[in-house]
């Protein structure tokens, strides 16, 4: 009844063409961004931007960038965490080597070192598929790991290859406190998340989801293979590779190579199944799924008393369950399951 | 659908709230936050660490307390998981009045709250792993590598090795081989043993494992074409049982291998059965009995209130780790309380100043029932360390045996030169000025 488009009528081309056709969508988006940009800052408490909000957004980021080429390209990659590092040691040696580097500048350049790793490993895709094409960008994952911990010039010739994240400054201004960081982060994933709606929705996404669905078809048609494929890497890794050094830069601080092993990249795939393949939404839902429900169940085994080492295990074992049931429910994952109940809401109540 | 996430939901807001209530009763207590492991790899190490730890704080209630003060701790999951272990110190570090102080027991964990520590003003110990540089306690005034760090441990395999072959001098033109996990933690001791390599004249040959060292076929060949005297095992995890065996199988005597203290637990050694009889490794504890075990089995675990579900490890490897960190940390408390008030809750501010002025003496370990249990102890602000010290065991195929009857020291003078040089190198790339924090 009250979602529902009647008597909205677009009249123009770019009406028509609007990310949010419905008007409560607007609405609720501009609300939305209202809360996480004003409203958040105001109350929430350190805890809760340093430990939950920070790490949810950076997580939605790096699982925007594997949607874009996984779910969007059709590309499964094993790799992320990987593109993530090469984003994080970039940014940290541009910092560290150019003297004056303005931050925002050596995430950007940190995210095309990362674009450029992604061309390079995303070559062997131009031949093979599928769990193949997996098997070959988990190579990514072991060599870049191996390169820095292998070459000291990468670290600032660290004995153990750990490298400090410098400090945050912005036209004098530092970001140093939990809810200064959250706003850079929040920022950042905003504008990466809004050009990453439009590119999807532009010839470039489109010919992405052409080669996805059939790539012999999508080279028939007219879309050049190569170019579209290395995009969709470049692009992808370009994200993770932001990502990456947001992990280093205002999350965790100090990073060992180690941070970015492959138990990451399997939990931002996780992420991307469980949001919703082909969904920037999806990779929201999905990291928020997987950040913020053991913390949630965590509190919650906490409370019943059971002995830490039973808690442990109960925690583990009733995540896995919920992943096996919303699998089960909704195989296209929780954006999937948005869709749904939008559709519904636009019909109650009275649905055919 | 909806209903259930509606009623987690529900379920979660109670749950928060009995937390608030739960805060408000205990807030006269010493708390202390326990960021433990008990799933996932390396969950045998985290059991045993974090149930000695809390062995020995249900052992210090029963007896009364810190002058009167009860300790409480509450524990997190991190699964050894550097961002799950980031939200445990953030959601615990300001319950119950605030942390004490925190230990991670892991690397990623620790570099991760490496800078939020100091902010927060909440000390961090790491118990032999994390940056060695951070003994100097005027670059990382809150983190306490207690007892020894990768670069002493090094330096004292050396000086071990150096005993065993006859005097220092006699390493040269000897070969020793360097088999390490290849990581961060396997490259940390590079610069200790490449310095000895240069001034002893010894042959140091480094070859790496990849994670995570159920293969190890082509390093033994290695090892056995260049035949050395000695190898050092700076491993972890699956791979030091499968060196163990893939030594026995190529006729590497044990006795010539030498473990890092992460290779030289129960847990290590069991699976490679028969193998791993007469092989060494380091430790900063001495194997053994001791009155504050036997102690904590007559009050804590003929009371029920024992945190090992497995009775048989009780001393063993981790278990005591955990008693000892637990111990320093008391000690630690107890230090603040003599300054700032005794029989008062301390803030981690104080506790991180009778951290930074332990002195645990052979006089004091006796008094703790844990003579030369572990090193004696004598921090100050330019070393957090407070010992360097190390020992070396061997297992006779059923239990740890010490081998050095004293603590062996490496060369300290050189550790601290090259833990001032790395930490400078840290306090520039921060811009920190190093400075000691008054007391």
């Amino acid at each position: 009844m009250i979602y529902r488009e009647a008597g909205q009528y677009k009249t123009t081309y770019l009406n028509d063409s609007q990310i949010f056709p419905i008007a409560q969508d607007r609405y609720a988006v501009a609300a939305l961004l209202l809360i996480a940009f004003i409203a958040i800052p105001l109350f929430a408490t350190p805890y809760f931007f340093s430990a939950i909000l920070i790490p949810f957004l950076i997580f939605s980021l790096a699982a925007l960038g594997l949607n874009i080429l996984t779910g969007y390209a059709g590309q499964i990659s094993l790799g992320t965490a990987a593109f993530m590092a090469v984003g994080a040691f970039a940014s940290y040696n541009f910092m560290l080597r150019v003297p004056g580097m303005p931050i925002l500048v050596a995430f950007i350049l940190g995210g095309i070192c990362a674009a450029m790793v992604g061309i390079l490993f995303g070559l062997p895709s131009l031949r093979i598929r599928g769990f193949y094409l997996a098997a070959s960008t988990l190579a990514t994952q072991f060599f870049v790991v191996w390169c820095l911990t292998k070459v000291p010039w990468f670290t600032n010739n660290s004995a153990s290859g750990v490298i400090t994240a410098q400090q945050i400054e912005i036209l004098g201004f530092a970001f140093n406190t939990p809810a200064r960081k959250y706003l850079l982060v929040l920022t950042i994933v905003a504008v990466l998340a809004l050009l990453a709606k439009n590119m999807v929705r532009s010839t470039v996404g489109r010919s992405w989801m052409a080669v996805r669905d059939m790539d012999v078809a999508a080279e028939v048609i007219g879309f050049r293979i190569v170019r579209t494929k290395l995009t969709a890497f470049a692009v992808s890794s370009f994200y993770c590779g932001v990502a990456g050094a947001l992990f280093a830069f205002c999350y965790l601080g100090t990073v060992e190579p180690e941070a970015y092993n492959l138990d990451l990249s399997f939990r931002i795939l996780f992420m991307v199944i469980i949001g919703g393949l082909g969904s920037i939404l999806g990779s929201f839902l999905g990291a928020g799924f997987i950040v913020l429900l053991p913390v949630v169940l965590s509190v919650i085994v906490h409370f019943t008393g059971m002995p830490n080492s039973v808690t442990s295990n109960v925690e583990l074992m009733v995540f896995g369950a919920m992943i096996i049931f919303f699998l089960i429910v909704e195989p296209h994952g929780l954006a999937r399951l948005w869709q749904i109940g939008k559709d519904k809401l636009r019909l109650w109540p009275f649905p055919h | 659908m909806k209903l259930t996430l509606l009623k987690a939901l529900t379920v979660s807001a109670v749950a928060a709230a009995s937390a608030v209530t739960s805060t408000l009763a205990t807030a006269q207590e010493q708390f202390v936050p326990i960021l433990s492991y008990r799933v996932g790899l390396y969950a045998s190490g985290g059991s045993g660490f974090f149930g000695g730890a809390i062995d020995y704080f249900n052992l210090v209630n029963a007896n009364g307390g810190i002058n009167g003060v009860k300790i409480s701790w509450e524990e997190c999951e991190t699964e050894y998981n550097a961002s799950r272990g980031v939200e445990c110190y953030e959601r615990l570090k300001k319950k119950n009045g605030g942390a004490s102080l925190v230990e991670p027991l892991g690397t990623g964990i620790a570099y991760g709250i490496l800078d939020r520590v100091g902010v927060d003003k909440v000390p961090m110990t790491t118990l032999g792993y994390g940056r060695s540089d951070a003994a100097n306690g005027q670059v990382f005034p809150y983190v306490f590598p207690l007892i020894t760090s990768y670069w002493n441990q090094a330096a004292g395999m050396i000086k071990y090795l150096g005993d065993k072959a006859g005097g220092m001098d006699k390493l040269k033109g000897k070969k020793i081989v360097h088999l390490y996990h290849d990581s961060a933690f396997g490259k940390e001791p590079f610069p200790v043993l490449e310095a000895y390599e240069k001034s002893l004249g010894f042959q140091l040959i480094k070859i790496p494992v990849a994670h995570p060292g159920t293969e190890q076929n082509s390093q033994w060949l290695q090892i056995r074409q260049a035949n050395p005297d000695y190898v050092i095992l700076w491993g972890w995890g699956v791979m030091n049982a499968v060196a163990i065996k893939t030594a026995a199988r190529n006729g590497f005597p044990r006795e010539k291998m030498l473990g890092v203290w992460w290779a030289g637990s129960e847990e290590d050694v069991i699976p490679a059965g028969d193998a791993a009889k007469g092989y060494t490794t380091m430790t900063f504890n001495t194997p053994g009995s001791y009155p504050v075990i036997e102690e904590i089995k007559k009050k804590v675990y003929a009371a029920g209130k024992g945190n090992l579900a497995d009775k048989d490890r009780i001393g063993s490897v981790y278990h005591m780790r955990g008693v000892t960190a637990a111990m320093l940390w008391v000690e630690g408390i107890r230090n603040a309380q003599n300054k700032y008030g005794k029989g008062k809750v301390v803030t981690g501010e104080q506790i991180r100043w009778g951290l930074e002025n332990l002195n645990v003496d052979e006089k004091r370990q006796r008094e703790l029932g844990a003579l030369n249990m572990f090193p004696t102890i004598k921090t100050s602000c330019q070393d957090h360390e407070g010992s360097g010290a190390v020992k070396v065991q061997v297992w006779d195929g059923k239990a740890w045996k010490a081998v050095t009857p004293n603590w062996v020291q490496g060369d300290r003078a050189m550790i601290q030169k090259m833990v001032a040089e790395s930490s400078a190198k840290y306090a520039a790339e921060k811009k920190i000025t190093p400075a000691c924090l008054p007391g």
